[in-house]
């Protein structure tokens, strides 16, 4: 296209070949599909990035490849047989999962859970809330390209996977809770064992500072990325340990106490950097925290005799009407919405995943950043993809 | 109950229904039976005894009827969880009331849910909205009732992930919201016919979907 005589002609060479090229040569966008099999989505999510060079002008995020129908399937069983379907809701956090669903049924029912059951319960969740972030820092530390950490978070997930054996017998879809208690007590020997990890958890969790938290790369891939304000968070439904990476200090455990976390002495992890970097400390004071409520149970059950389960009637038959209890999950909130309509099956069950709303800002917080960024960002907001696709 | 069951149901399903019909007749039941009616039967007693409150006279109830009196229906209070029944087509003012307001400040919205009842003879279809407050520490339900062809406006320009709830709330129970930016299916492929959480879809996929599915995938399985 470049002719010879036009380059001559012109006063201002540059100038004419500038508007040529101008001419000739369009950009466009980049339209790009990331996963859903790729090893940082964390199983099966598909975003589709709209790429200027290596930037990212828009995302939009494809899910529902998980989808197992768990609503649908809710209406056709029966209260009790629902229980086991919610460990798979977050696979990796199954106790929570339980909790907020037994919540929801013993508040549409009126239940009161003895004391030891609920000293239990918040010990169990607090566990998991470790485990979880645990297995959280260990994948995104690995996805940034830290690889250090992940065997050494899993070393201490390893001791709380052995705990959970030894209460119920099984590792990861736990289906520990009951509705109206937990199915059996602590066996002999757990406590013991729960003390230890809670005398060794604090130092390495040492251990995961020392190798990230000043580490200068980790600094540069985390520090000013997917920064999200919290207002704009709340709006776009962002919640749990993501929105009090921005500044907002909101914890269902806090603020409608469920169970006995009104009684326990532990306070609300906040950061105010709003980007990948707080999330990330976030997490690792919530799990400080975590530890100290476990101790705490452990002081109350080691003198606390009782039932661990309620009086619950053979038949699981809630009165007509509806309710909704939500619960602190480690990943945000999570609600469960229960209708019933006299009969021993929920009406309509609908379940208020915190992994799928936290995917709505993804959008927003990975505009203007490079590829590598989306990484990042998803790794920082922590999904499970069985949660977010029910 | 029983009764009205078609398909089958399992032997532990059939045990517990057996019960319960058993229970509800209060014949020929086993003195074993009824000795745990007997102590079932006060905790049933116990489980609707609401205290009884004046529900105008809870402060949340008392603004948002004295502001936007008009546009509610009804308020339920069940649980200690209140609920507005909104008229159709205010939901959009009632929401930004509800979110700009002082004493009420709700800035998250927690759900939006679908709920089909087909048995009702006018308005089958129900949206639920669940709403907290990061300030106020308060949540509120909202409800809108509507009939089998009217759309609700969406509440997306209030709070932005309304446009992910209300997807899954057409996609699942096939609720239609008005001025909604996007709304296509968001868990199921985008080509699935029919909204699988209202209550005439079997629970097994719509008919013939699943003999295709085994045709097409397990050409060499000779037995099914």
């Amino acid at each position: 296209m470049l002719e010879k005589g036009l380059m001559d002609k012109g006063s201002v060479e540059g100038q004419v070949v500038d508007d040529l090229m101008r001419e000739t040569l369009k950009t466009r966008e980049m339209w790009i599909n990331m996963g859903p099999q790729h090893p940082s989505t964390h199983g099966v999510l598909r975003l589709i990035l709209a790429l200027e060079g290596e930037r990212i002008v828009d995302t939009e995020v494809v899910i529902g490849y998980l989808h197992r129908g768990m609503e649908k399937l809710a209406e056709a069983r029966t209260y009790p047989q629902f229980l086991p379907y919610t460990d798979r809701l977050d696979y990796i956090s199954s106790h929570a999962m339980n909790f907020g669903y037994v919540l929801a049924v013993e508040k549409l029912m009126g239940i009161e859970v003895p004391e030891r059951a609920q000293y239990i319960r918040v010990m169990m969740a607090e566990l998991t809330r470790i485990s979880s972030h645990l297995l959280w820092l260990a994948t995104h530390a690995l996805d940034i390209g830290a690889m250090t950490v992940f065997l050494y978070c899993f070393r201490e997930r390893e001791m709380i996977l052995d705990l959970f054996e030894m209460a119920c017998g099984a590792r990861l879809t736990t289906t520990y809770f009951r509705i109206g208690g937990v199915a059996h007590d602590l066996p002999d020997g757990f406590i013991e064992q729960a003390r230890e990890f809670c005398r060794v958890f604090p130092r390495k969790a040492k251990d995961y500072d020392d190798l990230i938290l000043k580490n200068r790369i980790w600094l540069s891939r985390t520090v000013n990325v997917a920064r999200i304000s919290g207002e704009e968070g709340l709006n776009l439904g962002l919640s749990g340990p993501n929105i009090r990476g921005s500044g907002v200090y909101w914890d269902i455990r806090k603020d409608e106490p469920y169970s006995n976390y009104d009684k326990l002495d532990w306070e609300i992890a906040v950061e105010h950097g709003c980007d990948v970097y707080a999330r990330y400390l976030v997490r690792l004071k919530e799990m400080r925290e975590s530890c100290k409520i476990v101790s705490q149970c452990l002081d109350i059950l080691e003198k606390l005799e009782g039932p661990v389960m309620a009086k619950v009637p053979k038949v699981i038959k809630p009165p007509e009407g509806e309710v909704y209890a939500s619960v602190e999950a480690p990943k945000g909130e999570l609600g469960f919405y229960v209708v019933s309509d006299g009969s021993p099956k929920p009406y309509r069950l609908k379940i208020r995943a915190p992994s799928f709303a936290n995917l709505i800002s993804i959008p927003t917080m990975v505009r203007g950043h490079m590829v590598a960024d989306v990484i990042a960002a998803i790794g920082s907001i922590d999904v499970v993809l069985g949660e977010v696709d029910r | 109950m029983a009764e009205e069951k078609e398909k089958k149901v399992t032997r532990k399903e059939e045990k517990e229904e057996a019960e319960a019909t058993a229970r509800g007749a209060g014949e020929k039941a086993a003195p074993k039976k009824e000795a745990a009616e007997k102590k079932a039967a006060p905790k049933k007693e116990e489980a609707p005894q609401e205290p009884q409150i004046d529900v105008d006279s809870l402060p949340l109830v008392a603004r948002v009827k004295g502001a936007k009196g008009g546009l509610i229906e009804d308020v339920k209070y069940f649980r200690g969880e209140i609920t507005f029944v909104v008229k159709r087509e205010g939901i959009l003012e009632v929401c930004e009331f509800l979110k700009g307001d002082p004493e009420c400040q709700f800035d998250f919205l927690t759900e939006v849910i679908g709920v089909h009842y087909p048995k009702r003879e006018e308005k089958p279809l129900e949206v639920v909205y669940h709403l907290y407050s990061t300030t106020k520490k308060h949540r509120v339900r909202l409800k809108v009732l509507l009939a089998e062809d009217e759309e609700v406006e969406s509440v997306f320009p209030v709070w932005r992930s309304a446009t992910w709830y209300e997807r899954e709330a057409y996609d699942m129970v096939g609720i239609r919201f008005a001025n909604h930016p996007d709304l296509k299916r968001i868990l199921l492929p985008d080509d699935w016919k029919g909204h699988p959480l209202r209550k005439d879809y079997p629970l097994q996929g719509p008919p013939g979907y699943r003999e295709a599915w085994i045709k097409a995938h397990c050409a060499n399985t000779n037995k099914l």
